[in-house]
């Protein structure tokens, strides 16, 4: 078995590493991922990336903050300790609202935010994982995985027929954990 | 990169011909009989506050047209680059929409029939029977001839910038080169910063004197939000039926999300500010503010109050949050319609307590009157569209706005 994990197409035009991505898949090359330095239009749907679950994320956030703000509203104001402010009954909803309303954005910005460093890799103090340093330079990289496609030479040389500037073949995964 | 890859056919012009202005002239005709029908047998108030209400409604649609424009320019957008012509046409018959409303303001004054809490005999005399102290405190600022010069310098200077931003556009068409583009942009932040500080002025004269003894400062914004999201659902509902009608190819379901979404945030800003208004007065309780939502609280009011809050804010946030809905040209054509449907009874709630009071009525006038406007509105402005190629196809941003995705 080959010690190369992953082979590295790495692209000088965004137009170039497109016609890379249609040659492997005209070949049935599983494409691992591709790291470009700036987003490319119609490349989550020519790559059959999943849309995001970070709006679930959201939804469940904010069910749990505004559960959260009625409860702060209904045990203060209503169970612990009632007043009567303008006549009005100790559990009135208008003013339930605004309290309400506020706490749900801030969990749900504050949780979208979490999740998304976490699933990310993004928490403080870690050291950011990339592929390729130059992926977030000028380099536009397509990414395939050496061990489940093994015909190495095949993916070089249509690689490097769609035009790459360079194909790396990594005994690493990342380059950067140091 | 290279330009002009596409095969558009930029230089194609609305026709406007055949049935949209057979039934545009028809509407029209509808409305003219149902003026008449209203003076005969509904009153001369309660035409005359449809007449307000449509004529308003019609100012403010064209003006969210001069706001869309001037904010597309300012924040440089790309996006929308593709579809300025129709914000275009609601711009340029802003003019004609002022001097409508401004002729139903003066008829509606001087006749008794408009803005009586305010303007009437012996109202700011001492002397005089009538003498009411609220009114003659608010008279430094609430009188006649201030009201009549407000209404003329700021419709005017809306009309100006509305003409103006229209004009640059079409001359880019002519000459090419980023002069057009730049003289729009120096115009729209003027424009953005006048219509930001006066249309709340405006919104207090044309609107919220009917109830002189009222006053709220979230008014102008309230209404704001709604000129905004009404102006937006004209907006995108033109452009979907020019669609339809096999123009405008090069708009494709992401420019009609990008609206999906500015209706769905902007219906929120509308209910927000509408429940800033409401939730203040309500927990302060202090008579003179809460006569408002008492007559709104009325019976013959309180139905189409709860309704108002259902159609523009709980139906479009439930319907355009989901995202392949929103994509979809039948269901948004729906929510703009349900909006702009809203929006009519959102003026209606404001306009009619302060006019007919308990005296109000939902029939022919009402409807025919609705009609009438929209042939007018759409007469004059699919008129204005079929002047000019449907691109402004020397626009710096038109590529971008080709290749618009998210």
């Amino acid at each position: 078995m080959s010690t190369i994990k992953y082979i590295l197409g790495s692209f000088g035009d965004p137009d170039e590493m497109m016609h890379g991505i249609d040659k492997l898949q005209e070949n049935n090359i599983a494409i691992y991922d591709v790291f470009t330095p700036m987003p490319i239009h119609g490349i989550e749907a020519k790559l059959g990336v999943p849309p995001s679950r970070l709006p679930i994320v959201a939804f469940l956030c904010g069910l749990l903050g505004f559960t959260l703000g009625f409860s702060l509203l209904y045990y203060t104001m209503v169970y612990d300790w009632p007043m009567n402010i303008g006549g009005k009954p100790a559990f009135a909803m208008p003013n339930f609202v605004p309290v309400t309303f506020e706490v749900t954005i801030l969990i749900t910005a504050l949780g979208m935010v979490s999740v998304f460093f976490f699933r990310n890799h993004l928490f403080p103090g870690r050291a950011p994982r990339v592929m390729d340093f130059r992926a977030t330079n000028d380099r536009f990289v397509i990414a395939i995985d050496a061990q489940e496609n093994t015909d190495h030479t095949k993916i070089e040389s249509l690689l490097k027929e769609a035009g790459a500037i360079d194909v790396l073949h990594n005994e690493r995964k990342y380059v950067s954990y140091e | 990169m290279e330009t002009n890859q596409h095969s558009y056919n930029f230089s194609e012009q609305f026709d406007f011909s055949g049935k949209p202005k057979t039934w545009s002239l028809i509407a029209i005709l509808i409305g003219v009989i149902a003026i008449v029908y209203g003076f005969v047998f509904n009153g001369s108030e309660r035409t005359f506050a449809n007449l307000l209400l449509m004529s308003y409604y019609l100012a403010c649609v064209c003006a969210a047209g001069t706001c869309f424009l001037a904010i597309q320019y300012v924040t440089q957008s790309g996006w929308s680059a593709g579809m300025i012509r129709v914000p275009q046409a609601f711009s340029s018959v802003l003019p004609i929409a002022s001097l409508i409303l401004l002729g139903i303001c003066v008829a509606g004054l001087f006749s008794h029939n408009l803005y009586h809490h305010w303007y009437g005999e012996g109202l700011v005399d001492p002397e005089s029977p009538n003498f009411d102290p609220l009114i003659s405190g608010k008279s430094g600022y609430l009188n006649a001839p201030g009201f009549l010069l407000r209404e003329v310098v700021l419709m005017g200077a809306y009309s100006f910038f509305a003409v103006m931003l229209a004009k640059f556009s079409y001359n880019e068409d002519l000459e090419g080169g980023m002069n057009s583009y730049k003289k729009s942009f120096k115009y729209s932040t003027f424009f953005l910063v006048i219509f930001g500080f006066t249309s709340p002025l405006w919104i207090f004269d044309t609107i919220m004197s009917l109830e002189a003894h009222w006053f709220s400062t979230m008014f102008g914004w309230y209404n704001f939000a709604a000129l905004w999201v009404s102006g937006l659902c004209a907006i995108t509902l033109t452009i979907i039926l020019l669609k339809k009608a096999g123009y405008m190819s090069w708009i494709n379901e992401n420019h009609l999300h990008d609206m999906g979404k500015l209706i769905y945030g902007f219906s929120i800003f509308w209910c927000y500010v509408w429940f800033a208004q409401f939730m203040l007065i309500w927990y302060a309780n202090m008579p003179e503010e809460t006569v408002y939502f008492y007559k709104r609280w009325e019976p013959e009011y309180k139905p189409w109050f709860w309704l108002n809050i259902i159609i523009n804010f709980v139906a479009p946030i439930l319907i355009l949050v989901n995202r392949s809905w929103v994509r979809n040209p039948k269901v948004l054509a729906g929510v703009c319609i349900m909006l702009l449907l809203g929006h009519w009874l959102d003026y209606y709630l404001m306009i009619m307590p302060g006019t007919v009071e308990e005296n109000r009525g939902f029939g022919l006038t009402e409807i025919g009157m609705a009609v009438g406007f929209a042939g007018l509105f759409a007469f004059l402005m699919l008129n204005r569209l079929s002047k000019h190629s449907l691109a402004p196809q020397n626009h710096p941003f038109i590529e971008e706005s080709l290749h618009h995705q998210i």
